[in-house]
């Protein structure tokens, strides 16, 4: 894609490097044995940085990486020289929120290959062959776990399900003003859906 | 979320046993992929062998191809089962097998009951399989579907169709196109990951299109974007307009900036940052335009989140470059940065203020570097080495402490590159720095006593061979260079010998010593190469008895002269030459001179300045040795002399025209040869005795001696006629041709292909075209301009000043006035820096008649955009001189 923000890869290793699982989206390693060194060098550059409060950042050979270590895993999340690496944190605390969830807060290597099926799903609903598909944690859980399609309906708050029950009134009243508001809630829920919940 | 890991190592005992996927085997996962075939599926018991099918693929383990296939049928099983967890693993095991066309036949009807099912998750991952696995004609049959998938009401599925269409997008753009109404009204969705989605496609559709592009970021500017993520994109098609558009030159105003400004404000710090790096690199950015960007990202310099910081400090670190100025007011933040734990941070902010720092801040960074480097990667040690390289030429009486900085990490451990990158540092200012040369020479003699990787032994070898005679006391060096006439490689030692001769060569008082050492050098002792010993021993031959006395200006100029024809020519036509053993000794004048592709950028010497590697140069014509082939099977132009030069294709008809025809000009001494190719594009038609009439009354100087007609022209089949005219030899004659392609057409019957007997004579006007000034020069590089230009004799040299009118920016004047001249541009020198008022740019080639032409070219551009050029030009000829300064003027 030339001007949309492209992941290049995920990676998910483990303390000395080995691959739990990873996606690469990019044509730049086509064989797997160029990925494993590309797996290997960007373990090597980053194993031992302390990166489990936050999101650590650095650039290899024209390559953002981004990562963060949970117990005895290390997540990556790699894009172009010119990507928005900003950008790339929020892909990497998206995949790292969905795995949370769907691994029930144990997030180590164990857990992970268990539940592998799981985590790769985790992915597939991050990212598609590059291109972002969603950077919400819980609704990509959501979808990894197939508990429902309907967003959020099982999170909703009270407060929040009165706004969408109110959105669902006005919108009966062709109040299109009303209905905007819900429509705009940041993370991606369409007034339908919602209403279809509530009824 | 982060836990603290308490003990690592038991930990890590534990896993190994416990993985699931212990003693996993190919063999046996194929075996219990049989479950799929059962009649009663255990959906669970599937699912776990899909996981370790997907574990292997993971991994990298390969299947063959009947693998692969066998499996791959076994799960097109499994759609019986109604499992919603099944199937979503079946979703993701049909994408990573990718299957062939003919296999993905197989699976398509039931991908396709899945796009249609009431099951929302059925229809939004069926859509992205069968969009993945899918080829074009395929993709005719569910396009309808895929429509109405971008307008679904659930957000997911209309999210999927996106996706799927930006990917089909790449291969299949004809039928994506045709999305766009659906798409258009996707962007409108409410759902922000929708939205997103529609408005990544609807841009690449009409990506083209710049008035769609500037009417879709118009108004969505001024409505509603609901994701940050839809929000950058917006930020980058802004950017793209903004630089298509330009400034308004009545307001002075940037349409759009306040757009991007506003986003400065934004909530989400990806969105902030998108802004901030996108008016960074408006072109031709002001400093009123750059202070809010600049603010917000020195904000951002002091985050607790290192992903900020880093993003923050890289783009500064970019302004810097172009506008240093602006960056000094977060020089207080990035000092603080310099201890900063990420040293990727640390790094920029360190080359950050290298860049930004003035004369009295050297000395207090250059400590805190140097503290620093020991922990940094090499890959970061050379971005340092080129911030100091730079400062150095910026703040010359500074050299001191820079190049004691830089000798000392050259005897530190480092890789190659790195030691390059500070070899190629102390070389340029050795150059550009005089008072800096002989402590530079010294560095680098005492690298070489201990230097591990043979180029840069030899290529100091060879630096030293040209600056050391120069200086106060040659002598010196002596010891150094053959120190490596007995310790190194046979390489480094034939570098070695090289550089002896070069001392003997120019320094009169050391040639009877230097003699005494080549001659211990003709018993250089390796059996396998004898390059050493030869070398000495041409050497001893050429430059006299040895006695103290000057060295013949020829031999010097054999020996150490610079080798005018490009080297890779030289190579190819050797290798021909080896390959076809003949009595006749090796002719350096049958080497063509046309540069045939980019001098090598990789193995240039350490003495070039380190060129961004810009947008190549369109590439000269690399069919002359076809051309000269084609040419000497035509006897009437075989004694037209050698082929000096032919340019590349002229079109003479528009696209897409019953007939297509380009010329390529042939220039010999005293003639030129027209080159028509010519070809038909309509099957019903055969053309015989096809020739071109050429009208050359503007071209006074020009008469025509001859012509070769073609004598058939079947239906798509290339083929060239030819017309030869007679010039005055050593003038650049030019003018002006006008061309009519004369035939007898005859009617083909397609169904058998035979022509009819009796054919029609008609005609086909073609465009003119000019022979001009530049078909008479060559593009030939020089691989040191400044010795080059040294060299010349500046009595040859004429000056003269330019005023080239208002120009869009300098890159268009400079690239304007090289294809004018038809020069080859040298050292980089044709890449012009973002926003630069003045450029210097070198150009080098060869005149008809074989004569040598040097021109160096400085533009200058005021506020109103008004460029002047000073052209220098030395030659061989001043009449060649005066030449060039005509085609300029005349231009």
């Amino acid at each position: 894609m030339e001007f949309g923000p492209f992941v290049k890869s995920i990676l998910i290793l483990d303390l000395e490097g080995k691959r739990v699982a990873s996606k690469f989206y990019s044509d730049d390693w086509p064989t797997n044995e160029e990925r494993r060194t590309f797996e290997k060098n960007v373990f090597s550059m980053t194993h031992m940085k302390n990166a489990r409060t936050e999101a650590e950042v650095t650039i290899f050979k024209d390559e953002i990486v981004v990562y963060k270590f949970i117990e005895d895993l290390h997540f990556y999340v790699t894009g172009g020289e010119e990507e928005n690496e900003v950008l790339l944190a929020t892909v990497l605390e998206a995949v790292l929120g969905a795995i949370f969830i769907v691994l029930k807060k144990k997030v180590n290597k164990m857990e992970a290959l268990t539940h592998l099926d799981l985590v790769l799903l985790c992915l597939d609903e991050t990212i598609d062959g590059g291109i972002i598909v969603d950077t919400d944690a819980k609704s990509i859980a959501r979808k990894a776990t197939g508990v429902s399609l309907d967003p959020g309906a099982e999170e909703l708050t009270i407060g929040e399900a009165l706004k969408s029950a109110r959105g669902q009134v006005m919108k009966a009243l062709s109040v299109e003003n009303m209905a905007m508001e819900v429509g705009t809630h940041d993370s991606g829920f369409s007034s339908n859906s919602l209403a279809d919940w509530w009824f | 979320m982060a836990q603290p890991l308490v003990k690592k190592d038991d930990d890590r005992d534990e896993e190994a046993d416990y993985s699931p996927f212990l003693g996993i085997e190919k063999g046996a996962v194929l075996q219990d992929a049989r479950v799929f075939n059962d009649p009663q599926l255990d959906a669970r018991r599937c699912s776990q062998v899909i996981t370790k099918l997907l574990y292997l693929l993971n991994q990298g383990d390969s299947f063959t191809k009947v693998e692969a296939t066998e499996v791959f049928f076994a799960v097109t099983k499994l759609f019986q089962s109604k499992d919603n967890g099944l199937r979503r693993m079946v979703y993701l095991i049909i994408k990573d097998l990718s299957p062939s066309a003919d296999e993905v036949i197989i699976v398509t009807s039931s991908l396709m009951k899945d796009m249609n099912s009431r099951t929302d998750m059925y229809r939004a991952n069926a859509i992205r399989v069968l969009c993945r696995i899918t080829d074009g004609t395929l993709l005719t049959q569910i396009e309808r579907y895929l429509k109405q998938a971008i307008v679904d009401k659930n957000p997911v599925v209309a999210s999927a169709a996106l996706v799927s269409g930006i990917h089909l997008l790449q291969t299949t753009p004809e039928i994506v196109k045709r999305w766009s109404n659906e798409v258009q009204e996707a962007v409108q969705s409410r759902a922000a990951l929708v939205q997103f989605h529609a408005l990544a496609l609807l841009h690449q559709i009409r990506q083209n299109d710049r008035l769609a592009v500037s009417k879709l970021v118009t108004s969505l500017t001024k409505g509603t974007v609901r994701s940050p993520l839809a929000q950058c994109l917006l930020i980058r098609y802004t950017s793209q307009v903004i630089r298509e558009t330009g400034v308004n030159s009545q307001t002075g105003d940037r349409p759009f900036y306040d757009y991007l400004e506003s986003c400065l404000r934004h909530k989400a710090e990806m969105v902030i940052f998108e802004a901030a790096k996108a008016i960074t690199e408006l072109s031709n950015v002001t400093t009123r335009e750059l202070t809010p960007a600049i603010t917000v990202l020195q904000l951002l310099l002091s985050s607790s989140k290192p992903v900020l910081r880093f993003a923050a400090v890289r783009t500064l670190n970019k302004v810097a470059m172009t506008h240093p100025m602006a960056v000094t007011n977060c020089n207080i933040d990035m000092e603080s940065l310099i201890s900063d734990q990420n040293r990727s941070i640390a790094t920029l902010a360190i080359t950050t203020l290298l860049k930004t720092g003035n004369e009295s801040s050297v000395d207090r960074l250059m400590k805190q570097i140097t503290n620093f480097m020991s922990d940094i990667a090499d890959e970061f040690k050379i971005v340092v080495v080129e911030a100091i390289r730079s400062l150095c030429l910026k703040f010359p009486l500074k050299y001191r402490s820079l190049m004691n900085f830089l000798s000392n990490i050259l005897r530190e451990e480092g890789g190659f590159e790195y030691k390059k990158a500070i070899v190629d540092s102390i070389v340029i200012l050795i150059r550009d720095i005089p008072d800096a040369k002989e402590s530079g020479l010294l560095h680098l003699c005492e690298f070489i006593e201990d230097c591990e990787f043979t180029y840069l032994s030899t290529q100091i070898l060879h630096f030293l061979g040209n600056e050391g005679p120069k200086t106060s006391d040659p002598s010196k060096y002596i010891r150094y260079i053959y120190n490596r006439v007995i310790l190194e490689n046979a390489t480094v030692r034939a570098s070695a010998v090289s550089t002896l001769a070069k001392f003997g060569a120019l320094v009169d008082s050391l040639k009877p010593r230097i003699f005494i050492l080549l001659r211990r050098c003709l018993f250089d002792n390796d059996d396998e190469v004898s390059v050493v010993r030869d070398r000495a021993t041409l050497y001893l031959n050429s430059l006299g008895d040895g006695s103290v006395a000057e060295t013949d200006k020829d031999v010097k100029e054999f020996l150490f002269g610079s080798l005018d024809i490009p080297l890779t020519n030289m190579e190819t036509t050797l290798r021909n030459y080896a390959q076809n053993p003949t009595e006749e000794p090796f002719d350096i004048d049958s080497v063509p001179r046309e540069v045939k592709s980019l001098p090598l950028v990789e193995k240039k010497a350490p003495g070039k300045k380190p060129t961004p590697l810009g947008p190549p140069p369109p590439a000269p014509t690399s069919a002359s040795d076809a051309y000269e082939r084609i040419l000497s099977t035509i006897p009437e132009f075989a004694n037209f002399g050698k082929l000096f030069k032919s340019s590349v294709p002229v079109e003479l008809t528009e696209a897409e025209t019953e007939y297509a025809v380009n010329v390529v000009k042939h220039i010999f001494d005293h003639h030129v040869v027209f080159q028509y190719n010519c070809t038909n594009t309509i099957p019903e038609q055969l053309l015989e005795n096809v020739t071109v009439i050429v009208d050359a009354s503007e071209a006074e100087e020009f008469s025509e001696v001859g012509v070769k007609p073609l004598k058939s022209l079947p239906y798509d089949t290339p083929a060239q006629t030819f017309v030869a005219f007679e010039r005055p030899e050593g003038v650049p004659s030019v003018g002006k041709f006008s061309n009519t392609l004369r035939f007898t057409v005859k009617e083909v019957d397609t169904s058998t292909g035979e022509a009819e007997d009796d054919g029609v004579e008609d005609e086909y006007q073609l465009e003119d075209f000019e022979v001009v000034a530049a078909d008479y020069i060559l593009k030939v590089g020089v691989s040191n301009f400044r010795n080059a230009w040294e060299s010349m004799d500046p009595d040859t040299e004429r000056v003269d000043e330019y005023g080239l009118g208002p120009r869009e920016s300098l890159v268009e004047a400079v690239n304007a006035v090289i294809s004018l001249l038809g020069l080859q541009p040298c050292e980089g020198t044709e890449t012009v820096p973002n926003n630069s008022r003045s450029h210097t740019c070198l150009l080098s080639g060869v005149y008809i008649g074989n004569v040598k032409v040097l021109v160096r070219l400085s533009f200058g551009m005021d506020s109103s955009k008004e460029v002047a050029m000073k052209l220098a030009v030395r030659s061989d000829d001043v009449n060649v001189s005066e030449a060039l300064h005509e085609i300029v003027a005349s231009g």
